[in-house]
């Protein structure tokens, strides 16, 4: 490793053929360096891993080989010819393709359709559909998926839906194709069958570029690893050469931490306030989102939840908010369990959630910064049966105040408001409903390093005066400072809970990589959270 | 101006404030100007009679937009209001002329005036909640809900007397069921009783829209449905209350629409959905949900019954009325985008 600066020379690792090179790509977003001027090598026809915490440039990274975005700096080589890509369809002509992690297909199309979508065959300038279905087939042949191309993207499980982004990958001839956590939402039959697909792909020389968190997967399949961190290379090696524990090592390496709390307060003798039994949310079509979720929670303690994306982490979320009622299993707060499913008794009964994405599921645009602050608490400003402006105004005044929320007026558009105050105002819409048990999903997402200082100083005092605060964050270091406890979820099940004296970061990372047994086979494991410590 | 503190360093900023500011208020501007246009070209126009007539013919539209920019404050839209119209005045004859008939027992029932307008508005209501049921419990889109609805009640207008009119409702004072003319000609301190319904249907709707928690709630459900479910409303109750709400105002429409004529006629209120959603399109309320007032909704029927007035006047030929009509509704359209992205731009040079 070389000091982050100057740029790793190229192709040290790899004695394969470079299809596609990265040399010194920097990429400026306003406000950060995404890209500090990292080097990346794809080995025709082996899997191409990139590997890095949330926020290390990988997803940057991706999108400027797949030509979304443009580096600030640096250039692309193609077979050693320097290549500039104004979009994704230039990427795609010079034989990159990529697979987001949210699908991009047409679920009221067919496959066929979906496979050749923006570039249909046309005979007299009408859809040729015959020979689509054809060409379709025989992709599909290749991939060993015995298909209908007619059938409706829609009727699809996840995992065919991946297959039918290969195909339309394929159809295009890629010879580089991304894939953004491909498996994130398959299950373990389909991810083995999507294995095979790359081993096949791969025996065709196509190159893949395989980003995971899945540590344990990466090691499995990859033949090259790159790890990026903090927008740099941090390593490059040949996958034979390395282990876990030495990609942990190279992904976090780092000393950065999130403002940490006096763990003083003797939360062992405070009452227990949130009991969870049992949670089980069945997922549409097979197996589970959440299976057999048990923890507790109690007055004034901060509890985290880690886990990979798809880990189950807001659908735990969704169901203590009532949003679930498939859900099975025993939610008990202060000592009363929680029938009613609905949104506003679940409030009354004293959670309240502040969402993970701000501008889909907590403001309401249109409306005021004060007339989003009390939304959720309207009837406690009433006056007779209508809103007392001075009450509610008070209340505003004070949340505001309270957590410093940068405004000129209360009456300005919310959207007018930075991500940080935005997010502020979700948090005290929340608070004023007076809430024993709060539950926060990411509440650090796009918003400032200041402001995510501020929000943690406002849950450290709020769990001071005895709130109990759950939170979901992908960020270790967040993770590791901030809570009493952390509770890790991988693919719905609990595989680990750690107090915050004994964790580590390569603690969490194992916990949250580790694939769960399935539950016939896992009896044993069942109702005790099976982390490494006891 | 609540942006004013903030403008104040930028002189971008402020000039852009200023931008929104008169943009809100354009619906005002534009009554304004028009009332001034009317006036300058005929002498006729600016007259208490005039007037009294002007406001008096806006009043039926009012009433009816008020409860129509409900529906459309939570992104919906209710095309059903112009059969309810009819539907309410046809029951309101059926009422006076015939009695509510009960075979079963061999009698009839005649009402006082005071129990059929009850009963015509609660009519009203149910026709909305119809909608309601239709829209929150089998999902279907409004458009189409409210289209059929539009259907239905008509259908329901016309059998209710098999397509005829029922031409006197002048009552019998041997029934006790005398005094409906009252409501649409009468007259309080010289000003009519359709007026005083307008404002009184205004006045409530802008209290319960500005002032209450159904009335935020309202907003919230058309602003961003899925935040306002997870803050603990019931989405769905609101969508239901809301066009139980437009129903109401319809049949108010329809009441006062009979008692003008003294006569109900089927074909009574139709096309008066247009009229409604042009009136709230025009007072600046937005189609998408969660952005107006019910106070720009009677300013957006004044200027539609303005301009519908003040080309009579002028003697414009009626086909040119409507394409006037239209393009100034279109022109509202165009101004409502265009105030969106002024706002949006202030946003950003704020940030």
């Amino acid at each position: 490793m070389s000091s982050p600066s100057s740029p790793v020379s190229p192709a040290p690792t790899g004695t394969g053929e470079i299809v596609l090179a990265a040399l010194g790509v920097t990429k400026v977003f306003p406000g950060t360096l995404a890209l500090d001027g990292v080097n990346f090598n794809v080995y025709r026809g082996k899997v191409n891993v990139l590997v890095g915490e949330n926020g290390a440039g990988k997803s940057t990274l991706m999108k400027i080989l797949a030509g979304v975005e443009a580096p600030t700096s640096g250039r692309l080589l193609i077979d050693g010819h320097p290549v500039t890509f104004k979009n994704a369809r230039d990427a795609s002509k010079a034989g990159v393709g990529i697979i987001y992690q949210e699908l991009n297909l047409f679920p009221n199309l067919n496959i066929a359709e979906n496979i050749f979508a923006g570039r249909e065959l046309t005979r007299l300038e009408v859809v040729d559909h015959g020979a689509q279905e054809m060409l379709a087939k025989r992709v599909l042949g290749r991939l060993e998926q015995p298909l209908d191309p007619r059938t409706l993207v829609s009727e699809l499980r996840m995992g065919q839906q991946q297959i039918v982004e290969i195909a339309k990958a394929l159809a295009q001839n890629v010879r580089v194709l991304i894939m953004d956590e491909p498996t994130s939402a398959l299950t373990n039959a389909e991810t083995e069958a999507l294995f095979q697909i790359i081993e096949d792909l791969k025996s065709h020389d196509v190159a893949i570029v395989y980003i995971s968190h899945k540590l344990e997967e990466l090691l499995r399949i990859g033949d090259y690893i790159t790890v990026l961190r903090d927008g740099k290379l941090a390593a490059e090696a040949s996958v034979a050469d390395v282990d876990i524990t030495w990609i942990i090592e190279k992904m976090v390496g780092r000393t950065v931490r999130a403002p940490s709390r006096s763990h003083d307060s003797p939360k062992q003798q405070q009452e227990e306030l949130l009991a969870v039994q049992d949670l089980t949310l069945p997922r549409a079509g097979e197996g589970f989102t959440l299976e057999n979720v048990s923890f507790s929670l109690r007055a004034g303690e901060i509890l985290a939840i880690y886990g990979l994306l798809g880990a189950g982490r807001t659908e735990l979320f969704e169901c203590l908010m009532g949003l679930h009622p498939e859900a099975t299993g025993q939610i008990t707060l202060a000592g009363k369990p929680l029938r009613s499913e609905s949104i506003f008794d679940r409030i009354a009964a004293g959670i309240s959630l502040v969402p993970e994405d701000r501008q889909r599921l907590g403001l309401i645009q249109p409306l005021s910064v004060a007339q989003n602050i009390t939304l959720a608490s309207l009837t406690a400003y009433l006056l007779s049966f209508w809103i007392s402006d001075k009450k509610e105004s008070a209340s505003v005044a004070k949340m505001i105040k309270e957590l410093a929320i940068k405004v000129g007026s209360a009456e300005q558009p919310i959207t007018s408001l930075s991500g940080g105050n935005q997010q502020k105002v979700v948090l005290a819409k929340s608070l004023l409903t007076r809430p024993k048990v709060l539950l926060l999903d990411e509440p650090t997402r796009g918003i400032d390093v200041g402001a995510k200082a501020e929000i943690f100083q406002i849950i450290n005092r709020l769990a001071g005066e005895g709130l109990a605060v759950l939170f979901i964050s992908s960020e270790l270091p967040e993770v590791l400072s901030v809570p009493d406890r952390i509770l890790v979820l991988s693919r719905g099940r609990v595989t680990g809970v750690f107090d915050h004296t004994e964790v580590t970061e390569e603690l969490l990372v194992r916990a949250s990589a580790a694939r769960p047994q399935h539950h016939q086979d896992a009896a044993l494991a069942n109702n005790s959270a099976p982390g490494p410590h006891p | 101006m609540a942006t004013a503190s903030l403008a104040s360093t930028e002189p971008s900023v402020s000039r852009l404030s200023i931008g929104v500011f008169l943009f809100r208020l354009r619906a005002f501007i534009a009554l304004l100007i028009l009332i001034g246009i009317f006036s300058l070209l005929t002498p006729a126009f600016f007259t208490e009679q005039n007037l009294i007539i002007l406001v008096g013919q806006t009043a039926i539209n009012a009433i009816m937009a008020v409860g129509m920019t409900y529906v459309i404050l939570t992104g919906g839209i209710d095309l059903s209001v112009g059969s309810i119209v009819g539907l309410a005045a046809m029951i309101a004859g059926l009422l006076i002329d015939r009695g509510l008939e009960l075979p079963v027992f061999g009698v009839v029932i005649y009402f006082n005036i005071p129990a059929i307008i009850l009963i015509v508005l609660c009519l009203g209501i149910l026709v909305g909640a119809f909608n309601g049921v239709l829209v929150t419990r089998f999902n279907v889109a409004p458009f189409i809900a409210t289209l059929g609805t539009l259907y239905v009640a008509r259908g329901l207008a016309q059998l209710s007397n098999d397509g005829a009119t029922f031409p006197n409702l002048v009552g019998n004072p041997d029934l006790g069921n005398t005094g409906f003319p009252f409501l649409g000609s009468g007259t309080i301190v010289g000003i009519p009783i359709v007026i005083w319904i307008m404002i009184l249907f205004t006045a409530i709707g802008w209290f319960v829209a500005a002032k209450t928690p159904f009335g935020r709630q309202v907003y919230a459900v058309g602003g961003n449905e899925r935040a306002a479910e997870l803050s603990g409303i019931y989405v769905q109750r609101i969508k239901m209350a809301v066009y139980m709400i437009s129903g109401m105002c319809a049949a108010m429409t329809g009441l006062v629409t009979a008692s003008q004529l003294v006569a109900a006629h089927p074909a009574t209120g139709e096309s008066y959905e247009l009229n409604a959603i042009a009136a709230v399109v025009l007072g600046g309320t937005s189609l998408a949900g969660g952005r107006g007032t019910v106070w720009g909704t009677l300013i957006g029927a004044l200027v539609i019954g303005v301009l519908t007035n003040g080309l009579v006047l002028l003697g414009v030929q009626e086909f040119w009325k409507k394409v006037i009509t239209g393009l100034v509704i279109i022109l509202a359209v165009v101004l409502d985008q265009l105030q969106a992205r002024l706002q949006q731009r202030l946003a950003l040079k704020k940030a």
